[in-house]
């Protein structure tokens, strides 16, 4: 591997080397600035690492602030590796959601391992026992050879990783859309449980304390990762292949055990992964949030590769490390533990009281900063924002009012499509059920693990439906939540609280911006209107290619608490004679829907509307209705609208039917993606309950043991279909498109 | 009856046997890791799905050169019911316990879900709780769950009744749709379907338990006749 030439630190100024870093003009001042002298390379490099977007988020967290981030259910809020939310018996469940888009998209399979590697640290960082994982992808059309090649990599990457680590993946979402061609989205969420005693944090506290570097050595894969991560993607990219990072998911699963056997050692005193920008983010967040510096000696770092330089060591994005803070004298007792592993633990610096981050290397200081510089005094920028000329020419159409002559033809042909069609090919091929724990995994609404000796569970799931978010970012920001929440509640959860995964284009382009701040508001209020405050998150900014930004697209990962196993739900029918009900009233909203991408190859006009009040008194009354043991099924409806909706609650199962009578105009009834909307069965001597109970909720019909879908609006059947026809066609729609050649 | 859980650096469904054992079935279980290579004092052996070593060079292969294997052969000898699923199976044929060889899926892809499998020979120590033919849902999870071996081998796994669990729909391209077999002693059975996995209804089927029932049946009828 070819090795990095370093310049002087006149040169740097003088010939602008800082800019191929990623630092700006004034930033090189200013960081001279506090320096008093000229920053050497590795300086310049650790500075560029820890101010760029992915580290210092210096151009987000303007919005981020916006976010409601507390409740009394939250035990830890964003700033630490995960957020931890309170499940009871002094237990937490700790949550975080990441994107890995760039590396995925030049070395798919490592860029999505290592983004489940990275996720699942932040996890164990915290003393959590990983638990689950799930996903978020977004790619561009299943018909172009490069996004067929991206979409399978990537989910053999995540298959290979997920399955050998023994997490399960348990759910996630994948969506395509043209505006994902070139930068695909690969977001990785994970759950870990903890008890609340076993919290760690990432902090260098007590002066004279040992630094430990623990697990892989460093190698030059991945330098400047968190830079790249922060740049528009351009034909260029693919020579940014040795950027990306390789993974080993065996050294992980030894890191899980040996860091999760030593938290219950005393003598450890903090512990933080190395992620983005590796040792220098890790070592300088600690040593900052303890208030106190930190000294390394490179010399002692155990590298891969000979003849590395302290610029690279200290850029170097090597998976699978981790740094710990041990009690001075006590170092021999987390040895020990690693050591059980077959693992290293190296003592390569010691804690200081001078608040500076200091390296040695060969003999020299190379690197000499105030520690609270590079975590704490990144520049933070409020970017120009501007309404861009689409949306306000959305907002002055006509509502989209669509012609659907043959509905059983439109059904078929919308349950085909890859965002709506069955993603068994994907979730097959992920180890869903190692730890013995999903009750319910993925192919419902919300994926589900029970806890371990207690009489309850959590619901899981990751949503965003962009196309709203692109034709108006605020109620699509609302909505992104609301869905998720919709998914919680269907699985017999009490949504908690959410990690949120901000995907958007260029933040330099203002109507860009603009998307952002719209998002973010509409997802805060949506928030507070759920009682989901935010508990971590990242950002994924510069998300374009060939100058094209991606559709917004701010991903959701939701965590519920389901009280007792017993009131487990699944969106699939289980009884002949059951009643079937829809809750909440359709109106012709297909701007963003499915069928308008069918239709007309394009996304215009409005988004739908989504009212929070009316979804939190929805969601509530059903899960009411759930804990009363009066709901045999619940699903919401999303993407393709009732008649889609209706028909995956049939899928997956051997006998079963539906008959339902609708009254009104078909197109919408059938289509439409009003939002806000559930589809339950309920046994017969139960509608009245739940009728009281929820009074949005309407009887349509049904289930019925004939495995037909029988449709009629206003006496007309509209829709008669076997069941098996169209599930084969959901089914199939994916690997048939991967295996045509055109 | 007490049951010891052999942990390699790599197993992961090493707490799942565990909990089958203890919790489902409430027999005694110990998790033993593999440098503590004492498997004396144990009524049965569980090696653990997973991804021992990674699964680097090949499935099992390092795990197989082990200390603790010298000690479970000796168990293998002195009757001790061995059981080993999915990476446990990888193991015990990497160490020659048990005939054949593990390759790729034939679909090249890691493959998890439930699958109905026959239970193709209730009378090992194993499975005398299932019906003959009995049809079960149990879950595999593998990328390398192809059972294959020569014509011979096979023949004489027929011959000898070693065949235990077949699959009903042949998820992975195996020799015969073979989910299992047994050692001709009967008592070292290799599955790549997890039954750890199916020990509790609220996880979708519990058809798996009864592999422990039978394991801890067979263990009283030996102790009582045996005392």
């Amino acid at each position: 591997m070819q090795q990095t030439r370093e310049v002087s630190p006149e040169m740097i100024e003088t010939e602008q080397h800082y800019r191929e870093m990623g630092l700006t003009d004034e930033e090189y001042q200013s960081i001279k600035q506090i320096l008093g002298r000229r920053p050497n390379f590795t300086e310049t490099g650790i500075f560029s690492v820890m101010w760029s977007e992915h580290c210092s988020y210096k151009t987000s967290k303007p919005l981020l602030k916006k976010f409601p981030t507390e409740g009394p259910q939250v035990i830890q809020g964003p700033g630490e590796g995960a957020g931890i939310v309170d499940i009871g018996d002094n237990q937490g469940i700790a949550f975080k959601i990441e994107s890995h888009n760039h590396p995925s998209a030049v070395e798919p399979y490592q860029g999505a391992a290592t983004g489940v590697g990275g996720i699942i640290r932040d996890i164990f960082s915290m003393g959590a026992r990983p638990i689950a994982s799930l996903n978020s992808l977004r790619f561009g059309s299943l018909t172009n050879p490069r996004v067929k090649y991206l979409f399978d990599e990537v989910v053999h990457g995540i298959s290979g990783y997920g399955n050998c680590v023994g997490v399960p993946t348990v759910g996630g979402e994948v969506q395509f859309d043209d505006s994902y061609e070139g930068n695909p989205l690969v977001n990785a969420m994970a759950v870990g449980l903890i008890d609340k005693k076993d919290i760690q944090q990432g902090v260098a506290k007590g002066l004279g304390n040992t630094v430990l570097y623990v697990g892989s050595k460093t190698g030059r894969d991945g330098i400047h990762g968190a830079t790249f991560a922060s740049e528009d993607l351009t034909e260029d990219s693919e020579s940014r292949r040795s950027n990306v990072q390789v993974g080993d998911p065996f050294m992980e699963k030894l890191l899980i055990e040996a860091c999760l056997e030593a938290i219950h050692c005393d003598a450890l005193v903090g512990m933080q992964d190395m992620g983005a920008a590796g040792l220098t983010s890790s070592a300088s967040e600690m040593a900052s949030k303890a208030g106190m510096g930190m000294e390394m000696n490179l010399d002692l770092i155990p590298q891969r590769e000979q003849n590395m330089s302290a610029y690279e060591m200290m850029l170097s994005e090597s998976q699978e490390r981790m740094l710990l803070v041990v009690e001075k004298g006590r170092e021999q007792e987390i040895v020990d533990i690693f050591k059980k592993y077959s693992l290293e633990a190296v003592n390569v610096g010691h804690v200081t009281d001078d608040k500076q981050f200091r390296l040695l290397h060969k003999g020299e200081v190379v690197c000499d900063i105030p520690v609270d510089s590079l975590a704490e005094d990144a520049p933070v920028y409020y970017k120009p924002s501007k309404v861009p000329v689409y949306y306000e020419e959305f907002q002055q159409m006509a509502p989209y009012v669509p012609v659907v002559d043959d509905h059983s033809a439109m059904l078929k042909q919308l349950l085909q499509q890859p965002t709506i069609a069955s993603k068994e090919y994907v979730y097959d091929q992920y180890d869903s059920m190692v730890q013995a724990n999903t009750v319910v995994s993925p192919g419902s609404d919300a994926a589900v693990v029970r806890i371990r000796d207690y009489d309850k569970a959590i619901a899981m799931t990751t949503d965003c439906n962009s196309r709203y978010l692109y034709l108006d970012p605020f109620i699509g920001g609302k909505i992104a939540v609301s869905e998720a929440a919709r998914n919680i509640y269907a699985s017999g959860a009490k949504p908690l609280a959410i990690t949120d995964g901000l995907n958007f284009g260029n933040p330099d382009k203002p109507e860009n911006f603009w998307q952002m701040e719209q998002a973010v508001d509409g997802m805060s209020a949506a928030c507070l209107a759920l009682d989901t405050p935010v508990i971590s998150g990242n950002v994924s900014l510069y998300n374009e290619s060939n100058n094209q930004a991606i559709f917004p697209t701010p991903i959701v990962g939701m965590v519920g608490l389901i009280r007792s196993t017993k009131y487990i739900t699944t969106q699939h029918m289980k009884q002949a004679g059951d009643v079937i009900l829809v809750i909440g009233e359709t109106k012709p909203e297909f701007g963003g829907s499915e069928l308008q991408n069918i239709l007309e190859g394009k996304y215009f006009g409005q988004s739908p509307e989504v009212d929070l009040a009316v979804e939190r008194k929805r969601g509530d009354a059903l899960l009411e209705a759930i804990e009363q043991g009066l709901v045999q099924s619940a699903h919401d409806i999303s993407e393709g609208g009732f008649s889609v909706a209706l028909s995956e609650t049939l899928f997956n199962q051997a006998t079963l039917g539906a008959t339902v009578d609708l009254e009104d105009e078909a197109t919408s009834l059938l289509f439409s993606e009003t939002q806000s909307r559930y589809v339950i069965s309920v046994k017969p001597e139960a509608v009245d309950r739940v009728t009281a109970l929820i009074p949005d909720a309407k009887v349509v019909g049904t289930v019925t043991d004939d495995k037909k879908l029988v449709i009629k609006v206003s006496g007309e059947t509209v829709i008669e279909e076997p069941v098996q026809t169209l599930e084969d066609l959901w089914k199939g729609a994916i690997p048939c498109l991967l295996k045509s050649k055109a | 009856m007490k049951f010891a859980v052999i942990v390699f650096p790599g197993s992961n469904c090493d707490r799942d046997m565990y909990h089958a054992a203890k919790d489902a079935l409430g027999a005694e279980a110990e998790l033993v890791w593999y440098q503590d290579a004492a498997l004396e004092g144990y009524d049965a052996i569980l090696i653990p799905g997973g991804f021992s070593y990674g699964d680097y060079l090949r499935c099992g292969a390092i795990a197989s050169t082990s200390d603790i294997v010298t000690s479970l052969r000796r168990e293998a000898e002195k009757g001790t019911p061995i059981l080993g699923v999915c990476n446990g199976f990888q193991i015990l044929l990497e160490s020659g316990l048990l005939p054949g060889a593990l390759i790729r899926n034939k679909n090249l892809k890691f493959i998890c879900h439930f699958e109905e499998l026959i239970v193709n020979n209730n009378e090992t120590l194993f499975t005398t709780d299932y019906e003959k033919d009995e049809v079960i849902a149990i879950p595999v999870a593998h990328g390398e769950g192809n059972y294959y071996c020569d014509d011979a081998t096979l023949n004489d796994l027929i011959e000898h009744n070693q065949i235990v669990f077949t699959y009903k729909n042949n998820p992975n391209g195996s020799v015969a749709d073979i989910a299992g077999i047994v050692n001709k002693q009967g008592n070292v059975l290799g599955m790549m379907p997890h039954p750890e996995r199916a020990a509790e209804k609220l996880l979708g089927s519990d058809d798996g338990l009864k592999m422990f029932t039978s394991m801890l049946k067979n263990w009283r009828d030996q102790y009582a006749t045996n005392a």
